[in-house]
């Protein structure tokens, strides 16, 4: 099973050396902005770690099409996501959803802070009271 | 011969370092004279092995020999002599070998410089760094050894290294990443030493604390490197990717600043102490696990090496060892080491603790962003990814705060200060930081809010410098008198964290005000981007050393005055067939105009990318002064006082010798 896998991924380690150009027309410049933004967040679904934008796999280059005609019927960015999302599963969203299974993820981080925030201010305080004492002790 | 010369010398170096690791633990335990001499020289007998092992296998590649399976796979006869000479480093086997040289050079120079430490300390420092050069020395022998054969049917003609590769920044971004990366385990082994001791005082801080630094300047400036390689050679303008690649490097130099700024408390104050010596083990176990990200090949990146997963088991228990035993070490001994003094809630003890607190998160964040994929694919299945949105929003809410504090924390008072005349002396400079924060961000022309938090805090923490400088000068009769009471090691201060202004104004001015746009273009046709246009006005077939190169010529220019010509390039390498688009960049130190060629279009036009860039060059100035900084303080007098102190106590000592000689 490890030796599959890890087939696999030499298999997929053949790089996309050029850098991909293409020029979609748009007929607002807030399109091109949404549809430059998008194509940034998903990730090829068979490359080792690209956004479609920077992949020139003939799937990235459909997915960029698809992208570019939904932008231009006027979808919004959580419509085209959602599109891909039920196609290709999380794995395409680099901005990972908030939802239970992420929640570690992004409150972690957050939480771990308060913790060495309460930490670090407690211990401060217990502290700087030893020192009044040590000091009133002097005296 | 030559190869078998070069594997011959590994087999040697490794001997010799498992005789190191155990023999200086034996010689520091029983203070055995003879040993501890010993440890020193082997030592420097591991670096001359290795380093004639590496020359074995340059000899190799600039031979051509391609009976050497990792040469043949590696390089080429067209390809240019540098190119050989680099491309020992340029995939997994010779890059570790090169890690190992550059761990043994580590070791050597301990070895060498640490003449006025206590002996025994400095044996147990070798011995640790001995054991770590067993297994990685092992794990080149075992695993990736680079001198293996491929008879009888050697190849004619080798593989080429990879395009990417081939390249100046490429040539000199991984020695400098694993000088910092490896350069950490020497701080790793004089925590555990130090821990083994028992007797960790201010002094184990204070030696430590130059290797620190010196680290950490090399992988700042490894990761500028890398950075800077990707912007100018992946042709899509990017400089930061958070590929678990990068993040694997990123993560220990996060530790390692972290590990600097409490190191300093810990020398100056004698505070911290247990939680410096575990920063100090998670800093080089970070390194460690970015070498397994990296080389096992469980993550998927865009460039990591591949690998088979031996290396990867190997790598992990290696990792499991190093991590467990120190971590072992450290719950043992931790309670013997006594932080002493006491400290307020307003002191410079405090700023330094929330600095490691907020840094020690952010190291966190990244590690959990970079595992979550993985660890969730272990436990659901389901694959999942996480990237630049998540760490760009996450390392934002705690950078805001690091960088708010960063002023106060370098200008206030060790132990105890008075919080209402802090606050006083800066609400003067937070609020012209706002003003031209906000006036910068309307000339560039959008008014976006990260943007503007993101240019008032450069410029605050720019504000910063310049009121600790103005301070220091006003307390002396003239300017040049107070600048001149600034030591060393503050100056350096001062200007690692100028470059933390620098790098944040051009991260965030790159990041909010950049033009990127693709255009249709044929010959001789002019297009308009924005304010500049772009005239196509030459297009031409060359032949380079080892490859074929379409290149057009551009001109850009502004208002009908030319500003420069760029050359963009698309090159066909010839052994691999691989096409690499080389951009074009016209660098400026408040913009770059870059333009890459894309690909020809049915109608005879083709399509090219034209990118313009503000404050780019700021991302990298930055890293530039922030090692500058590290350079000053590592250079401070009382570094050089202990030298003279020395030579002094070594003159006195002569003359007493030949006093009593008399």
């Amino acid at each position: 099973m490890m030796k599959t896998l890890f087939t696999a991924l030499i298999v997929m380690m053949s790089f996309q050396l050029q850098a991909v150009i293409e020029t979609y027309e748009f007929e607002t410049p807030e399109q091109e902005q949404l549809y430059t933004e998008i194509i940034n967040e998903l990730r090829c679904p068979k490359c080792q770690n690209q956004t479609i934008a920077e992949s020139n796999a003939g799937l990235s280059e459909d997915l960029r099409y698809i992208v570019y005609q939904k932008v231009s019927q006027n979808q919004t960015k959580r419509e085209i996501l959602a599109y891909m999302q039920e196609r290709y599963g999380d794995f395409v969203l680099y901005d990972p959803p908030v939802k239970p299974s992420n929640y570690f993820l992004w409150f972690a981080p957050i939480i771990v802070f308060l913790i060495i925030l309460a930490a670090v201010l407690t211990k401060v305080g217990r502290r700087r009271v030893k020192g009044e004492q040590s000091e009133s002790g002097e005296e | 011969m030559i190869p078998e010369l070069g594997n011959f010398f590994l087999i040697m170096a490794f001997i010799n370092a498992i005789f190191l690791g155990v023999l200086s633990f034996v010689g520091a335990q029983k203070e055995h004279k003879g040993l501890m001499r010993f440890s020193k020289r082997a030592s420097i007998s591991s670096f001359v092995l290795i380093l004639l092992s590496y020359i074995c296998l340059t000899v190799s590649f600039i031979t051509n020999d391609f009976s050497v399976q990792y040469v043949a796979n590696h390089s080429n006869t067209q390809l240019p002599i540098y190119y050989r000479i680099s491309a020992v480093w340029g995939a997994h086997e010779g890059s570790l070998l090169l890690w190992v040289l550059i761990l043994t050079g580590w070791m050597a120079a301990v070895a060498l410089f640490s003449k006025s430490l206590p002996k025994v300390l400095v044996t147990r420092v070798l011995g640790v760094m001995g054991f770590i050069a067993v297994g990685f020395i092992a794990f080149t022998l075992f695993t990736s050894n680079p001198f293996e054969r491929v008879f009888p049917f050697i190849p004619i003609d080798g593989a080429d290294l990879n395009p990417l590769l081939q390249d100046f920044g490429l040539i000199v971004h991984p020695p400098m990443l694993y000088m910092g990366y490896v350069g950490f385990s020497v701080v790793f082994a004089f925590a555990i030493a130090g821990l083994l001791q028992g007797d960790l005082d201010h002094h184990w801080a204070r030696w430590s604390r130059p290797w620190t630094t010196v680290a950490w300047i090399f992988m700042s400036l490894g990761i500028a490197l890398g950075s800077w390689w990707a912007y100018y050679e992946l042709g899509w303008g990017g400089w930061w990717f958070w590929d678990p690649v990068e993040n694997a490097s990123f993560m220990p130099w996060l530790a390692g600043t972290a590990l600097i700024h409490s190191l300093a408390a810990t020398e100056k104050r004698g505070v911290f102490k247990s939680w410096t010596v575990l920063l100090a083990i998670l800093t080089f176990s970070l390194s460690l696990l970015g070498t397994f990200l990296v080389r096992s090949g469980v993550l998927t990146s865009v460039h990591s090496f591949a690998s088979d997963p031996v290396r990867g088991r190997f790598i992990l228990v290696f990792l499991g060892i190093v991590v467990g035993v120190s971590l072992l070490i450290y719950a043992i001994q931790s309670s013997k080491i006594r932080s002493k003094a006491n400290f307020g809630l307003f002191s410079r003890e405090t700023a330094l603790l929330f600095n490691n607190a907020l840094l020690a998160v952010v190291t966190f964040m990244v590690l959990l962003g970079t595992l979550h994929p993985l660890i969730q694919e272990a436990f659901t299945g389901g694959k999942s990814s996480v990237g630049p949105p998540y760490f760009n929003l996450m390392f934002s809410i705690f950078m805001i705060p690091i960088l708010i504090l960063m002023p106060i924390g370098q200008q206030i008072n060790w132990k105890q200060e008075p919080i209402k005349p802090l606050l006083t002396k800066y609400w003067l400079w937070a609020i012209s930081s706002i003003i031209v924060g906000l006036a910068i961000v309307i000339i560039m022309g959008d008014l976006q809010p990260m943007a503007i938090v993101g240019t008032t805090l450069g410029l605050w923490v720019l504000a910063g410098c310049a009121k600790y400088v103005l301070a220091q000068a006003s307390k002396s009769d003239s300017f040049s008198a107070g600048l001149k009471k600034i030591s060393r090691s503050y100056w350096g201060m001062l200007v690692a964290h100028l470059g933390v202004a620098v790098t944040v104004l051009g991260v965030v001015l790159t990041s909010y005000f950049s033009i990127e746009e693709n255009i249709k273009i044929r010959l001789g046709e002019t297009v308009e981007v924005e304010d500049l246009s772009v005239e196509f006005y030459d297009f031409k077939n060359t032949e380079g050393p080892n490859y074929i190169s379409s290149g057009g010529s551009f001109k850009v220019s502004s208002d009908g005055e030319l500003i420069t010509k760029l050359h963009p390039e698309k090159r066909k390498y010839n052994a691999s067939r691989m096409v690499m688009t080389e951009a074009d960049i016209d660098a400026g130190l408040f913009r770059d105009i870059y333009i890459v060629m894309g690909e020809p279009l049915d109608d005879g036009a083709w399509a090219i990318s034209v990118h313009y860039k503000p404050f780019v060059r700021w991302i990298w100035l930055g890293t530039i002064f922030m090692a500058l900084g590290g350079l000053l303080a590592i250079s401070d007098k009382r570094y050089r006082q202990r030298r003279r102190e020395k030579k002094q106590a070594k003159k006195d000592q002569v003359q007493s010798a030949e006093v009593s000689g008399e």
